[in-house]
């Protein structure tokens, strides 16, 4: 799959109009950057700290052609192929999550021809958007080299011009969008990112526009008495909108646990109905609502709340 | 005392991790495996898991199904970014490494992305995940898998993870310079390889299995030792330890 090249990435990132005023927007106005064709890198991982109501959003206003790269994919790439909205997906691994079986969606479209699904290692893609934050071509490395992936992948081995060992090459990925959910960021995009903080610091910096949400839009004095904690600058960010509960039914670390129950009822149709059960999905969840406050009033205050008591249990209050 | 094949399995497996200082492992029975460990033979066990924790002390009843969820992440020692992560395994820091997979061949080499054709293949699977990097990357791998005729094929679809690809020194000419794939541990036996030829033969088995149940439950012929070592069965301990890690056995099955 096509990524801009270092040079290009570099000219489009200058060629960009650069801010560090006020970048906070709506979800609509936000969402709206995304263009048909454009590779959107999904940051958090598989169900942690997911950009959903962002991408929700990207289904809602129609978008098609695109590309989604992201390490570990989970149901939202399942939505976005029942929606017909993406060619390509690029991941090192696709699933809900263990305890729920084969995706069926992928099944049916990887099987069927009717979708691209590029495999990388773990490692492998993470340095791919490691390569592309630094802004060089390629990064060496020790893995995938030897198995099957380094012929699906547009990855290339070198002898090392110091010791002459195999090296495998991967080069840098630069997406058009990076889609992030955080913690909390002001005004100006300055983001702070609790727990783990999976690889949305590099997709930040890879991507050529970078949308985000976060739980809490806090003052810039609480981002400056904390400097240490910002892992995004507001420099790298081109709107940031504030989405309370935005992975949801995704976790996000510390403040609300994954609604295991909600992907077990989601499992369940799939496996009841087929694929169909899918479309029903985004049909209630993505089209059915207008809004992302509409979107959570279908899970319910009392389900939010429980989740917020499993994520304090896990971890003490926050 | 008597025990379930996973039960087995995920004794068999902790009891490799004594005297090991660190393990990378996936969710289910191989992280069920490295928490028994670090409540049994091996306390001082860092457990790392690809999703970004280091060191965690797992809640017995939440556990995780997936390596990136918040009950992987109680009391751990540090949460670094996944692709750092596993830069501490290219790095040479990580001990052991636990990975399964759906196919494995006769050189230990895993599949774990489709059943078929690749382009159009008749099942496509998960893929990869970190078990590429893991088996590239760790000091040394065990496979931890069940032992089923239909895992254990002559030929595996497709290599997304690389044992000693072809054997002799085929693995080390494709640029895998460290690490290397030591043992497989099933519910029956366990399996390892020979130094020169790198092709796997039995290594031990479990009480009440028979060679015959070994064989029958691979696709391949297996060179058998002349005394095959059997295993310990679980004790008492191990087993109501094991239980009370994964109370709902969500994961023991």
């Amino acid at each position: 799959m096509k990524s801009a090249d270092f040079v290009e990435a570099r000219r489009r990132l200058e060629a960009k109009p650069q801010s560090t005023g006020d970048k906070l927007t709506t979800l609509t106005e936000a969402v709206g950057r995304v263009r048909d064709g454009d590779h959107i890198a999904i940051g958090g991982c598989l169900f942690s700290r997911s950009p959903l109501a962002a991408l929700m959003e990207v289904l809602r206003q129609g978008r098609r052609g695109l590309t989604l790269s992201r390490n570990l994919m989970c149901y939202e790439g399942e939505l976005f192929m029942a929606s017909k909205a993406v060619d390509g997906l690029m991941t090192s691994w696709f699933d809900i999550a263990l305890p729920w079986g084969l995706s069926l969606k992928l099944r049916e479209e990887v099987e069927g021809g009717r979708i691209r699904f590029e495999e990388w290692s773990h490692l492998g893609l993470g340095l791919r958007y490691r390569a592309g934050a630094m802004g060089v071509p390629f990064l060496p490395t020790l893995t995938m080299l030897g198995s099957d992936l380094m012929g699906v992948t547009d990855t290339r081995t070198m002898e090392c011009p110091f010791t002459g060992e195999t090296l495998c090459l991967v080069p840098a990925l630069f997406p058009e969008v990076a889609l992030l959910h955080v913690h909390r960021a002001d005004r100006f995009g300055n983001c702070q990112i609790d727990g783990y903080p999976h690889m949305d610091t590099d997709i930040a910096k890879a991507a050529a526009a970078v949308i985000v949400t976060a739980e809490e839009i806090v003052d810039e004095e609480e981002i400056r008495r904390q400097p240490d904690r910002t892992v995004i600058p507001g420099l790298v960010v081109d709107a940031v909108v504030e989405v309370p509960y935005g992975s949801f039914p995704h976790e996000c670390y510390g403040l609300y646990e994954a609604d295991f129950a909600h992907f077990e009822a989601y499992t369940d149709a799939v496996k009841a109905r087929g694929t169909g059960a899918v479309n029903d999905y985004v049909e209630r969840y993505v089209h059915g609502v207008s809004s992302h406050e509409e979107y959570l009033a279908l899970f319910g205050e009392e389900v939010l709340e429980r989740q917020r008591r499993c994520a304090e249990e896990l971890l003490g209050p926050r | 005392m008597s025990y379930s094949d996973t039960e087995l399995l995920a004794v068999v497996a902790a009891r490799q991790l004594a005297g090991v200082t660190s393990v990378f492992a996936g969710v289910g029975v191989p992280l069920v495996s490295a928490v028994l460990a670090q409540k049994t033979r091996a306390p001082q066990l860092v457990i790392v898991v690809e999703g970004g924790s280091m060191g965690p002390r797992m809640v017995p009843g939440r556990l995780p199904y997936s390596t990136n969820e918040m009950r992987t992440a109680p009391r751990a020692q540090m949460l670094p970014g996944i692709t750092d992560t596993f830069l501490f395994a290219q790095r040479g820091f990580l001990d052991v490494g636990f990975v399964g997979g759906a196919q494995i061949d006769p050189y230990g080499n895993l599949n774990s992305s489709v059943i078929g054709n690749y382009e159009r293949p008749k099942v496509r699977l998960p893929g990869s995940g970190g078990a590429n990097d893991i088996i590239s990357l760790c000091r040394r791998v065990m496979v931890v898998t069940m032992h089923e005729r239909r895992r254990f094929v002559p030929k595996v679809d497709f290599v997304t993870s690389p044992g000693f690809l072809s054997g002799g020194d085929s693995r080390r000419k494709a640029g895998l310079v460290f690490g290397t794939v030591s043992r497989i541990v099933t519910h029956l036996g366990t399996l390892a390889f020979d130094p020169e030829c790198r092709r796997l033969g039995l290594e031990s088995l479990h009480p009440g299995v028979t060679v015959q149940q070994v064989q029958d439950n691979t696709g391949f012929e297996l060179p058998v030792p002349k005394d095959v070592p059997v295993t310990e069965p679980p004790s008492v301990e191990e087993l109501k330890t094991l239980r009370s890690i994964d109370p709902e056995r969500n994961f023991l099955g």
